[in-house]
């Protein structure tokens, strides 16, 4: 945290984006599980993810970021899966 | 050339607005300002109305946004953002600035139907070359669940609470999207985050327009509407598909659906799943349901009316 005088004058942030240093994955009480298996790459998931914690490479889903994830469970009730089965499930924390 | 609307292509941007914002886990706001951000072509000046979205993407040093944003105030969003919008023009003209910038303003529905209405109104008025996005999740959240003009008629809130007497808000909801219709701007759209695909070309045609542009997007809050935290994609699906909020826009006067289910909902699919509709489905309170679904009815018989080309 910094002090009142080291502060930019006007209450102005120069460092755009600059929330990712304030990690929201503590928040979590059940966490995203992801079967590569099951998934379709449909990345249903990482456009309704309110945290943007869905990890993309080259348009395929990779997996879950930890770090921001708070546990809604938005993805895994939106995951349209494969056969039947879901490539997302939620888990509870500490299972 | 402008990225196709695809979300394989759509994943490879980078995110406007980043992680690491305080908004609650399964909120809607942050998925619609995402939305949004992402169907833009154009380089981004923001505005932000007081709200849940300003206070949890800007706390103390940190901001969640990689676009310039500005928060005045609660009333001011679109004042504030048609004064840059204005300093940016005078720029352009004396050549200081060569770039095609596009402004927006984001408000809650406190932020826009009520106490921003005015500075709304205004800069509509004035046609500003700007878009507002309002993102509608039916009351205060931010500061307790107080009932606003969006709230549903029977909602319970914590200023129009159920008790013995009065069953949650008594007064109908405000329909605002009609209201910025009535102001004769080029574009005006309601849309859902459900529907990404419908909401992004919706954003793309209000960016494209020059001149103002209104949107208003459903926006689930389970805190607010006492609900699960994984159904927000979920509620606002059933929300357009209950034609409780029917996608729709008005493009130069010219009214259109974007979306007609297939099959209507009955609004029950919609109430259920949410705590502040409880009440409603206790015996003896079906007139408030009733009441509800001939709101909604009524609506949607008068917006088929007006939409000209699809019928």
């Amino acid at each position: 945290m910094k002090k009142w005088n080291e502060l930019v004058p006007g209450a102005i942030i120069l460092d755009a984006g600059n929330a990712v240093q304030f990690k929201t994955g503590s928040w979590r009480a059940f966490r995203p599980q992801w079967t590569e298996e099951n998934c379709i790459h449909c990345l249903f998931c990482w456009i309704y993810c309110p945290d943007m914690a869905v990890k993309t490479e080259d348009g395929k889903m990779t997996g879950f970021d930890y770090d921001y994830c708070k546990g809604c469970g938005i993805c895994a009730r939106e995951c349209p899966g494969k056969k039947g089965k879901k490539a997302i499930v939620m888990v509870e924390e500490g299972k | 050339m402008a990225t196709p609307l695809k979300l394989k292509e759509l994943s490879k941007k980078p995110d406007l607005l980043t992680h690491g914002h305080r908004m609650c886990a399964g909120c809607g706001a942050p998925i619609v300002v995402k939305m949004v951000l992402m169907a833009s072509e154009y380089p981004l000046v923001a505005s932000n109305a007081t709200g849940c979205l300003e206070v949890s993407t800007c706390i103390s040093e940190y901001t969640a946004w990689k676009i310039p944003w500005i928060h005045s105030a609660f009333e001011n969003a679109a004042a504030t953002i048609s004064g840059v919008e204005t300093m940016y023009r005078a720029w352009k003209k004396k050549g200081k600035i060569t770039e095609k910038v596009k402004f927006i303003a984001f408000g809650g529905d406190g932020g826009t139907y009520d106490i921003g209405f005015q500075s709304l109104s205004g800069a509509m008025e004035r046609g500003h070359d700007m878009v507002y996005i309002c993102y509608d999740n039916g009351a205060y959240m931010n500061t307790g669940i107080q009932r606003s003009s969006a709230t549903p008629r029977g909602a319970d809130t914590t200023t129009s609470p159920v008790g013995s007497v009065v069953l949650g808000k008594i007064q109908r909801r405000k329909d605002l999207t009609r209201i910025m219709a009535a102001h004769n701007i080029p574009y005006v759209a309601q849309a859902s985050p459900s529907h990404w695909l419908d909401l992004m070309k919706k954003v793309r045609k209000a960016l494209d327009v020059d001149g103002p542009a209104f949107i208003n997007i459903l926006s689930p809050c389970n805190r607010g509407w006492r609900s699960k935290t994984d159904d927000a994609i979920a509620l606002s699906k059933l929300a357009v598909e209950t034609c409780y909020w029917p996608l729709y826009e008005i493009e130069n006067g010219v009214t259109r659906i974007t979306f007609k289910p297939k099959e209507k909902k009955p609004l029950e699919e919609f109430l259920k799943p949410q705590g502040r509709f409880k009440h409603m489905f206790a015996p003896g309170n079906e007139h408030l349901l009733k009441q509800l679904q001939e709101d909604i009815d009524m609506e949607w018989e008068r917006l088929n009316k007006e939409s000209s080309t699809e019928k």
